[in-house]
This record gives structure tokens, C-alpha cells and sequence, in this order.
């Protein structure tokens, strides 16, 4: 585990962070290192901020691998004098040692023995519900408990404060007091490839599809990484402006400044666009079609060329594609009406291979009856409409109408907040 | 007296598989043997392919079987070149990023336990959220304002999700199911007497996505297999096996051709499928640890992932490898959730140490850190538009950052 590396790291004498003899009021404790100390270390080793280093330190402290000698109540790094130290192996929670209650039982017997009304409130609760549950093996609990006192009580102050350090942070940390968050806590159980319940048969089914899969794979082309990553370049430096958190947006980000401005101009239907909405219409077919204003607008050049039925067609298969099972040949029929049978009234121009495969797939329909001829429509409009649109009278003067907000000017008193008024929800549309 | 020679065995048995071939002489670790011509085929790609592996460059598993007996496309061949980019080599000169800065601007208090999931309405303001005590919450963030919220009858809602329409909601977990709720406003009402129990797995729902429309929706399940639902009738449209152990989580591609989506999963692969064919198109095996969280690039050609192993890593589907690693060894807690800025130039990665990451995507830095949580963030989503992001987390609570 990797908080164990670091931790191992951090023990290493010659790298590791400085250990000196502390001193805890007047007794003096070996081996042992100030918060200070831990949170400069982090800082040198990993080149972080002081903030992250002492976050970072919290959570060890938090996980047990570090206790305070101070305040052992309490697993928090200070950044300052007060003394800590590793804990123990034995300790450590990946040991996966599980902390029964029978030692949990021996630690509160103990702690009562030593010093009556020394448990807190959780712990007396505990210590009941322990004294109820195992009540047959009280007597060995106590006797337990008596004795590792005695031994405790042979050795020096400073071991002796030392290993009950050792044990309260252990236990503060497999027995968290109620409302401090459990740090071994862990989602629902995953399994692994080592524990797992599915079933991968190895039989003749499962080779075919691996052959299948390797004769894909390797007859797949794969593009230089140079490329591709080239790609990323320039689709980087065609966004970054739209970017609201990159860039900034227009009058003003709406969860900055509580105005909704940029929201109300950039809304599905809107008379006038933005400039940078009507901008991005021209970085690809996609945008166009994704955008719903963008979309109409292209309708509306579509019909100036007397094409728009492509559009609808495209429209129809997506559709079809994504709709209900249960209307699908409702779908394929009434497309077919509309657009593919012999005289129809929005007949759209496919390729006659095209045309026959659909028509053949047609008389059993199903959801992706239509992917060919949607496809050869699809490319029809982005190699052939779209590049035209671009270059339209209609796309230059939605360009030239399109607005650029203006930005609103920092307010003065910032303690005035603007009221948040709320928008209808979809659902109610 | 002649120079002493060196016996040299030119046939016999190989000092590997002993079979008895023609031998050549090879050094391994400063040993001199006699290896037969394959082994020391073998012997000369088992070391290019862990020096690869140690460069995290290459993906594991399908190379093996691919390249076997391939007369012209020989894998040594290809590699020789040395194209092996990360993509911060090519990124040299893109500016670097200034001085970031970004704040909790909205904290939604609400849920009585951890948070779990949660996604964005495509009206950019509204979000849903699923919590441990089986509570599923829809709120209008921009005013922090409650406007439904339902009670599942299982705890640990893991997976929820959004409609296109912003008409309804999506939500599952130990309960094995998938269940859609249409949003009303009507008071006489109740939420849950409209439930429609939409997915049956036999397992945990780890992640749930709704399609280009309300009426499909795509689910990932504890049980190893992702599966396709038509909502109206709740028949299985298609089911994806593969994956050797529970899928956790998985993001459909945003192409306007789109058919396929990616998954993550336990058994430490990232996997593409058709979702027309039901078929494993590609898949990458370089994590570690377990994949907790996938998200595509805005541009649709590559991927992101966030796993155990404190790594997050971006694959491009082109190439067909990983291409750059985002780590720091301070980091030493998983990446519970990830997503892309709208530019895809910045990575959010929530972490299980409360924190969040933010990477340069193309320089692979870390361009900020951002705490806040008060326990592990388990979920992250940028807003439809970009302008904010709102992360969940088992403090209860969930926070709008932008």
C-alpha cells in the first residue's frame, strides 16, 4: 500500500525525516519527531504547498500510521513543536489484524482498572455492551487486563507512555468515537479478477471471439501517435476560447456573479446568437447539427437549395435509432412512405446499392435498418451542404448580426448579492 | 601450447526449453548460455516489452497475441522507430497555463449520508444526486433549491442519471436495478407510485447513462457485463460481456455517428464497445488497480481514466494506446471520478484523499489542487456548458466550483 511506502520512506535514517529525543513534559521520549518536522519533510520530498503537505500529513495521523504523544485524543498534525511517532507495524491497519472485540474489551479494562471514570462516554457504553456480550469470558478480560498493567508498570515512563499512545491511537482508529468519520470504511465489496463471481468459461465460444477480436484488431489501422496528438493540439487551440473556465464567458460566469445573463443569451432559441455560438458552428458538421438554432438556420439554407429533405431524413432515422422498441416499424414505415418509396414526396437521392440493401433490410425492421442510408445522407450534407453553408450570404450575416456581450463591470459593493431567481424546470415544459 | 578456446555448443539440448536445436550463445545477467534460436527470440522481446511496460507505453495482453506470427507488421519492427510520444513531447510549445483560480461557489447540504453520484440536466443549472441512505435528490443548483426528491428502497445508490429531456431521472444500486422516474410537479403525486423498473442485473449497479434520448438506457453492473435498455418496455436491446470482473463505470461517445462507449472495470481494462454489435471494438490493460471512472475527450478520440493506483491516464483510440500518465508521487490516494474541461484542456480528478486534482491535459502537470471535502470526493461532473463543476462526496454534501 502506498501510504506504507511513504511512511517506510520517511523512517529511512539517512533520507528520512530527523528523530530526535523529545521531551513530553518532564519525561523523555526516544525516537520521536515534531509536527513541524513531518510537514517540512513533504514539503522537501514531494515539492508540494505547505497546504497540501499538512492535508496530507492529517491523513496519515488520521489512518494510524502517526500518533501524537500530546494529545493523544485526538489523531491531528499540528505543524508546530509538539511531538509524534511512527506507529508500530503491528499496528498498521493493512495488516488486515483484525481488532476483535475481546481486545478491545482487555483495552477499556484496562483503562478503567488504571484510572476509574477515565473512559469517555463512548467508550462506557461500549465497555457495557462488551461486559454484556462476552460476560462468559469477563473473568479472563479482567485478569487480562491486570496483568499486562502489571508488566506495563515494570518499564520505564517513557516506553510506558509511549505504548499507550500506541494503543489509544490504534483503537481511535479502529473504534472511532460517533460522529468522526470512519477512515477504514470502504465502498460496497468489488471483487478482482482473483475473487470474482463472473463466469469466463474458456470454452470453444470464447476462443472464437478472441480470433475475432485479434483479426479485428490487427486489420484495424492505427493512426501515428504524432498525429494524433497533433489533434489534440489543434482541438485545443480551436475550444480554449469557449471555454468558460479557461477563458472566462460573457457578460460573466452565472455561478460568479449570480447574474444569469450569459445563460438567457445562450439559450436553445434565442433571436440574435452570440458570435462565438455562431463561431462554432464552423469548426465542424457536428456543432451545426448539435446546436438547435444551428440546426434551424441550416434548415432554412437546406430549403433554399431545395435539399431540406435530408435533413429530415437524418432527422427521422436518428429517431428510429433512438426510440421506443416497441414503435419501431411504425417508424421504418412511415419513413419509407416519406422518403424512400417511388414517388415519394421528400425522396432523398441515396446511391442505388444503398437504396436496395434498405429496402431488402426493411421487410424485418429493426433499429439499425436505416445506419447505411443515414450515413450516405450524413456525408452528403457535411462533404457537400456544409461547406457551402459556411461560405452563404446567410452565414456571413448571421456572423455579422451575431452579438458580443459586453462584460458586466466588477460591482462596487460585493456584499450586495443578487437575487437568485430559480428557471422553469424541463420537466415542467 | 595453443590459446585456450572457450567451448562454444553449437547443437544440443537449449538451456531453456531443452529441446535439442541448433544454439547460440547469449548473456543473461552477465551468464553465458546456450539458448536455442527461439528462446532467444523470446528472450529479445520479453526485454523490449518490459522496458515498454516500465514506460507505461504500451498496452498489455492483446500485443502478445497479436503480433505472433505476423509476417510483415513485426511488432519489434514498428517500434523501432521509437514513436513512442507521451503527449506532453508534443506539447512542448503550447503556452503554459497561469495562476488558477477557482472556488466553491454553491455547497448543497441536503443528504443525510454520503453522496455518491451524480450528473447535470442539460439546462446547465439542474443536477441529481444519490446518496448511501437510498435518497435520490433532483436540485436546481443555481439557487440551491430542493425540487423533488425520492426514497429508494435500497441503500448504496450508486449510479444516477440525468434524461436529455430533463423530464426524468435514472437511478440503481444494491437493489440490482435500474429504475427511471418521470419527473412531476404535481402535488398529489407521489414520485415513487410512477417508478418503472427499467435494468435486472445480478449484481450491484455501479453506473447508468441515458442515450442520445429518454427512451434507452445504458447500465454497468457488479456482475461483469454493461447491458442496453429500452425504458418503455424494459426489454434488454443488447448485452456486453467481457470484462473479467464487476464493470464500474463508463461514458458514451459524444460523436454525432455515435455507437460506442467505454468501460471501466476491476479487472484493471478499459474497454470499447459497439453498442450496434454488442463487440469489444479495443481494449487497454495499463492501470494497475481498479478503473473507477472513464470519461471521453470533448473531441471523441480519446479517453480518460481515474483508478486505484492514484493514476489517472488518457488513451487515444486512433493510435490505440495510452499516451499520457497523470501522477505525482504525493498523491498516494485513488482517483475516485474524473472529467474533462469543455476545451479538454484541463482534467478534474476527484480524489479519496478530499482533495481535487487539476491536470494540464497536454503538458501532464498538475496545474492546481482544490480542498474543500471534508472526506473522500467519490463523484465530479463539469457542467453541459462548462462554466462550473459540481463534485459529491461522503461529507454529505455537494460543492459547485467554477
Amino acid at each position: 500500500r502506498q501510504m506504507e511506502r511513504m511512511i517506510v520512506s520517511m523512517q529511512d535514517p539517512d533520507m528520512g525525516i530527523k528523530m530526535r529525543n523529545q521531551r513530553l513534559l518532564i519525561t523523555v521520549i526516544p525516537h520521536a519527531m515534531t509536527g513541524n518536522d513531518i510537514v517540512e519533510w513533504l514539503i522537501q520530498k514531494y515539492s508540494i504547498s505547505e497546504e497540501e503537505s499538512l492535508h496530507l500529513g492529517n491523513l496519515i495521523v488520521k489512518h494510524g500510521y502517526i500518533y501524537p504523544l500530546k494529545d493523544p485524543r485526538s489523531l491531528v498534525l499540528r505543524a508546530d513543536e509538539s511531538p509524534y511517532r511512527f506507529q508500530t507495524p503491528y499496528f498498521w491497519t493493512s495488516t488486515k489484524w483484525p481488532a476483535t472485540e475481546l481486545d478491545y474489551a482487555i483495552y477499556l479494562a484496562k483503562k478503567n482498572i488504571r484510572k476509574q471514570g477515565d473512559l469517555i462516554e463512548h467508550e462506557k457504553d461500549n465497555y457495557n455492551l462488551l461486559h454484556k456480550r462476552i460476560n462468559h469470558t469477563w473473568d479472563f478480560v479482567v485478569m487480562q487486563a491486570r496483568e499486562q498493567l502489571r508488566a506495563a508498570k515494570q518499564r520505564r515512563k517513557g516506553d510506558r507512555i509511549v505504548i499507550d499512545c500506541q494503543e489509544q491511537a490504534y483503537w481511535l482508529v479502529n473504534r472511532p468515537p460517533p460522529g468522526a468519520p470512519n477512515v477504514l470504511e470502504q465502498g460496497p465489496a468489488r471483487r478482482n479478477c482473483h475473487t470474482t463471481r463472473v463466469q469466463l468459461t474458456k470454452n470453444m465460444d470464447y476462443y472464437k471471439r478472441e480470433i475475432e477480436y485479434c483479426r479485428k484488431a490487427m486489420a484495424r489501422t492505427r493512426v501515428k501517435s504524432s498525429i494524433c496528438l497533433e489533434g489534440y493540439i489543434k482541438f485545443n487551440e480551436q475550444y480554449v476560447p469557449h471555454d468558460p473556465i479557461m477563458s472566462g464567458c460573457l457578460p460573466s460566469n452565472p455561478w460568479i456573479t449570480d447574474d444569469t445573463t450569459y445563460w438567457a443569451m445562450n439559450a436553445p432559441t434565442v433571436p440574435t446568437p452570440v458570435k462565438l455560438r455562431v463561431e462554432r458552428w464552423g469548426f465542424n458538421f457536428s456543432e451545426l447539427l448539435t446546436d438547435p438554432l444551428g440546426r434551424a438556420q441550416l434548415l432554412d439554407f437546406l430549403k433554399k437549395e431545395f435539399s431540406a429533405e435530408n435533413l429530415s431524413f437524418w432527422e427521422a432515422c436518428e429517431e428510429l435509432r433512438y426510440g421506443e422498441q416497441s414503435r419501431i416499424p411504425e417508424i421504418v414505415d412511415s419513413i419509407y412512405q416519406q422518403f424512400l418509396a417511388p414517388g415519394a414526396t421528400r425522396w432523398v437521392n441515396i446511391d442505388s446499392k444503398t437504396m436496395e440493401r434498405t429496402l431488402e433490410g426493411i421487410k424485418t425492421p429493426h433499429r439499425y435498418v436505416m445506419d447505411d442510408a443515414q450515413m450516405h445522407i450524413y456525408m452528403l450534407m457535411k462533404k457537400d451542404s456544409y461547406p457551402r453553408f459556411l461560405k452563404s450570404e446567410l452565414y456571413r450575416n448571421l456572423l455579422a448580426e451575431a452579438v458580443i456581450p459586453p462584460e458586466t463591470k466588477k460591482r462596487v459593493f460585493p456584499f450586495m448579492r443578487k437575487q437568485r431567481h430559480s428557471s422553469p424546470s424541463p420537466a415542467l415544459l | 601450447m595453443c590459446d585456450q578456446t572457450f567451448l562454444a555448443v553449437v547443437f544440443g539440448p537449449c538451456d531453456k526449453c531443452s529441446n535439442e536445436k541448433p544454439l547460440r550463445a547469449v548473456y543473461i545477467k552477465s551468464e553465458q548460455l546456450s539458448y536455442c534460436s527461439l528462446c532467444v527470440e523470446m528472450v529479445q522481446f520479453v526485454d523490449l516489452h518490459h522496458r515498454l511496460k516500465l514506460h507505461g507505453l504500451i498496452p498489455l495482453g492483446d500485443i502478445t497475441h497479436k503480433h505472433r506470427d505476423l509476417p510483415g507488421q513485426s511488432f519489434e519492427a514498428g517500434l523501432s522507430n521509437h514513436q513512442l510520444f507521451a503527449v506532453h513531447q508534443v506539447a512542448e510549445r503550447v503556452e503554459a497555463l497561469g495562476q488558477f483560480v477557482m472556488k466553491t461557489r454553491r455547497t448543497l447540504k441536503g443528504h443525510g449520508n454520503k453522496v455518491l453520484c451524480m450528473d447535470w440536466c442539460k439546462d446547465k443549472r439542474r443536477i441529481v444526486s444519490s446518496s448511501q441512505d437510498g435518497k435520490v435528490i433532483v436540485w436546481d443548483s443555481f439557487t440551491t433549491n430542493k425540487e423533488h426528491a425520492v426514497t429508494m428502497p435500497c441503500t448504496w445508490v450508486m449510479a444516477c442519471a440525468y434524461a436529455p429531456s430533463g423530464c426524468a431521472i435514472a437511478c440503481g444500486g444494491l437493489d440490482n436495478k435500474c429504475s427511471v422516474y418521470p419527473l412531476t410537479f404535481d402535488k398529489n403525486e407521489n414520485m415513487a407510485a410512477k417508478k418503472k423498473s427499467v435494468a435486472m442485473h445480478t449484481n450491484y449497479l455501479s453506473a447508468c447513462s441515458f442515450t442520445n434520448s429518454d427512451m434507452q438506457i445504458l447500465t454497468a453492473s457488479g456482475d461483469g457485463t454493461c447491458a442496453l435498455w429500452d425504458v418503455e418496455s424494459g426489454q434488454l436491446l443488447q448485452s456486453f460481456h467481457g470484462h473479467g470482473a464487476d464493470v464500474l463505470c463508463l461514458d458514451l461517445a459524444p460523436s454525432e455517428t455515435g455507437n460506442t462507449f467505454v468501460s471501466g472495470g476491476c479487472d484493471k481494462k478499459a474497454m470499447v464497445w459497439d453498442m450496434r454489435s454488442g463487440q469489444c471494438i479495443q481494449s487497454f490493460e495499463t492501470h494497475d488497480s481498479d478503473i473507477n471512472s472513464v470519461r471521453y475527450y470533448p473531441s471523441g478520440d480519446a479517453f480518460a481514466s481515474g483508478s486505484d493506483d492514484a493514476t489517472c491516464r488518457l488513451y487515444d483510440l486512433r493510435a490505440d494506446r495510452e499516451v499520457a500518465i497523470y501522477s505525482k508521487e504525493s498523491i498516494i490516494f485513488g482517483a475516485s471520478s474524473v472529467d474533462f474541461s469543455l476545451s479538454g484542456r484541463l482534467l478534474f480528478a476527484g480524489y479519496n484523499d478530499y482533495t481535487i486534482n487539476v491536470w494540464d491535459v497536454l503538458k501532464g502537470s498538475r496545474v492546481s489542487i482544490l480542498f474543500g471535502h471534508e472526506n473522500r470526493v467519490s463523484t465530479l461532473r463539469v457542467s453541459p456548458d462548462g462554466t462550473a463543476f459540481c463534485s459529491g462526496s461522503w461529507d454529505h454534501t455537494l460543492r459547485v466550483s467554477a
